[in-house]
């Protein structure tokens, strides 16, 4: 933090707007996050590792996981291409596809798996098509990844588009007269800018697919150990009056968005921090 | 190699950048594009290189035509006005890269690579990045990398634009040192006329996209085809001036001037060193200020019935007695030229 000099410093008044704000923030994230973990242990390790290792916590933890790694992956690879395409080509209507891009963020998730199941649905023209192939969409993992994407669609957009927007043109053009490939160019120039922004934006997808709720309960079917995640399976053990078990999955799955959210801070640093400026 | 271009054009929107420019440079010869910002030097230099598509015209390298080739396949080295090395790859990769997109064997890269850091004096700093470098330093790996694939030409954008003015002095004197040794044809872009003229074999003149003069620098500052040569070239004082049988009539002043019309009303352009001022009452002018400059010193006076006038004397001249502000002085001019009226009604700088 920058020191600031005499005249800045806060007087009385501020001091109070100081502590107000950090209560509020304490007493808005801490106190919460604070009883979750509390009441997931307050039985015991034993008691906790039971009720995380059922076999219905266990298949819906690893759905969850299984396929907001997915998720994250695809993101990725589709989420930097759009980014490039946005970036590089002048396309017509560049503003209403940039929109279009970010409509998941504004549109109410629930709607997201409305807007799926009356598309793909057992009762859709689209879904009776699916089904004579011998392919679920509704109902079935489809129906959660397809809504995944939807819904985490901007994140690796919105990283990478704006460091692709940093990088010196005259980097890549140096390099074509060198003799580069356009690939060589791109993984010369963009890539190592970019790194950091995909791996922080697919982990920021992988972190949202793992909280997803209101487009996974409309479509996903929530049938225990098939197609049951465990934000889904967290709100079946509240609504049944076991909050001590859905608070010991809830904690689980927190665990796990802080190491993502580590292994994110390092991922940027170890690349980032070797050459930050230039 | 020798180049040839021919007719160039270049639009940009409504901006006529490179208006039909044509010219020649020989192989082995190093060249300065001189002119102010936004005249095309620089997309001239970026066609050559193949960065731009000219609108029409053509470019040629060793009498083959190369106006379609691909910037990829030109094998032209270019130093771009910001260096633009590669952020993410460490000093001896950007100058390896050129070498490395050619599948030269590693061992022969790293040598390579080594030799033209020793030669742009940047020995044993192959492993930092360029952040971790200086402007001057950096503006040398630029250059290295982009002679490292030994290119048959070598362009240089503003090369130094963007270093503080004492470096840009060393490395100008190190640049023309650069060019005798590694004999590479080379065209260099510059708005700074005393860097044209001291680094170069031939400068070309471009203004709004047309090329106003070629030469030599003597020829340049001696013989300025245009007024907005003689204007570019140097600190002068122009004048319009009443012409009758070769003598130039400017208020009280009158000079016999060299080229132009011989009658009429001219444009009279007078070098500030070319003018030399004597103490004399009544004379014909009246010193305003004297302003040292380092080794120069500027004597502002205006001349009677036809306004301001700039003159320059070394610093400790002889021809600075008496002079100061307020003295009548006499006015002579040891050099001048005149131009048709016309023509400098767009070209001011």
């Amino acid at each position: 933090m920058k020191p600031v000099g005499f005249a800045l410093l806060p007087g009385p008044g501020e001091l109070w707007v100081r502590r107000g704000i950090v209560s509020y923030i304490g007493l808005l994230v801490l106190v919460p996050f604070s009883v979750l973990v509390f009441v997931a242990f307050q039985d015991g390790l034993g008691a906790f590792w039971e009720r995380i290792t059922s076999d219905v916590a266990l298949s819906a933890v690893g759905l969850t996981l299984w396929t907001g790694l997915l998720v994250g992956v695809l993101n990725a690879f589709f989420g930097t291409l759009t980014a490039w395409v946005l970036f590089r080509y002048p396309l017509p209507l560049k503003p209403l596809v940039s929109a279009v891009v970010d409509l998941p963020l504004s549109i109410p998730t629930l709607v997201a798996g409305v807007m799926l199941s009356i598309l793909y649905g057992p009762a859709s023209l689209l879904g009776q098509k699916f089904s004579a192939l011998g392919i679920d969409i509704i109902f079935a993992k489809p129906g959660i990844i397809l809504a995944l994407l939807l819904v985490t669609l901007p994140f690796v957009v919105r990283a990478v588009e704006p460091v692709l927007e940093e990088v010196d043109p005259a980097e890549e053009e140096a390099a074509v007269v060198l003799g580069a490939s356009p690939w060589r160019a791109f993984r010369t120039v963009y890539f190592p800018a970019i790194y950091p922004a995909v791996i922080s934006g697919s982990l920021r997808s992988l972190g949202r697919a793992m909280g997803e709720f209101g487009s996974i309960v409309i479509v996903a079917g929530n049938i225990p150990q098939e197609t049951l995640t465990a934000p889904v399976y967290i709100f079946g053990e509240i609504e049944s009056g076991h909050p001590a078990t859905a608070a010991s999955v809830g904690s689980l799955l927190l665990f796990i968005a802080l190491a993502l959210h580590g292994i994110a801070r390092i991922a940027e640093k170890r690349v980032g921090g070797r050459h930050a400026q230039a | 190699m020798s180049i040839r271009v021919e007719h160039l054009r270049k639009r940009f929107g409504s901006f006529q950048a490179v208006d039909d420019v044509s010219f020649e440079v020989e192989s082995g010869s190093l060249v300065a594009l001189l002119g102010p910002s936004g005249s095309g030097k620089s997309t001239i230099l970026r066609i050559l290189a193949g960065l731009e598509s000219p609108d029409s015209g053509s470019v040629w390298f060793d009498g083959e035509e190369a106006t379609h080739v691909h910037a990829r396949s030109r094998a032209i080295g270019f130093v771009f006005q910001h260096y633009a090395l590669f952020r993410h790859l460490t000093v001896a990769e950007n100058v390896g890269f050129g070498l490395l997109v050619r599948n030269v064997d590693p061992k022969t890269r790293a040598e390579r690579t080594e030799q033209l850091l020793e030669l742009v004096g940047l020995g044993g700093l192959g492993g930092r990045y360029p952040s971790q470098l200086s402007g001057g330093q950096r503006q040398r790996v630029a250059l290295a990398r982009a002679l490292a694939p030994e290119p048959r030409l070598l362009l240089l954008d503003e090369p130094f634009g963007a270093v503080d003015a004492k470096v840009r002095e060393e490395l100008r004197q190190w640049l023309r040192r650069l060019h005798d040794e590694v004999g590479v044809t080379s065209i260099f872009v510059t708005h700074d006329q005393d860097e044209a003229f001291s680094v170069s074999d031939r400068v070309l003149i471009i203004n709004h996209g047309k090329l106003e003069q070629s030469g030599t620098p003597a020829e340049i500052l001696d013989e300025p085809r245009t007024e907005f040569v003689a204007r570019f070239v140097g600190d002068v004082n122009v004048f319009t001036a009443q012409m009758d049988k070769g003598i130039a009539k400017v208020g009280a002043l009158q000079t016999p001037a060299q080229s132009g019309p011989s009658d009429g009303q001219v444009q009279l352009v007078v070098r500030s060193y070319d003018l030399k001022f004597f103490r004399e009452d009544p004379g014909v002018a009246t010193v305003e200020r004297v302003v040292p400059l380092g080794d120069r010193v500027r004597v502002h006076a205006t001349l009677d019935g036809a306004g301001s006038l700039v003159a320059q004397f070394p610093r400790r001249s002889s021809l600075l007695r008496g002079i100061e502000a307020g003295a009548r002085i006499q006015v002579e001019v040891t050099y001048a030229r005149t131009y048709p009226l016309e023509s400098g009604r767009n070209s001011a700088p």
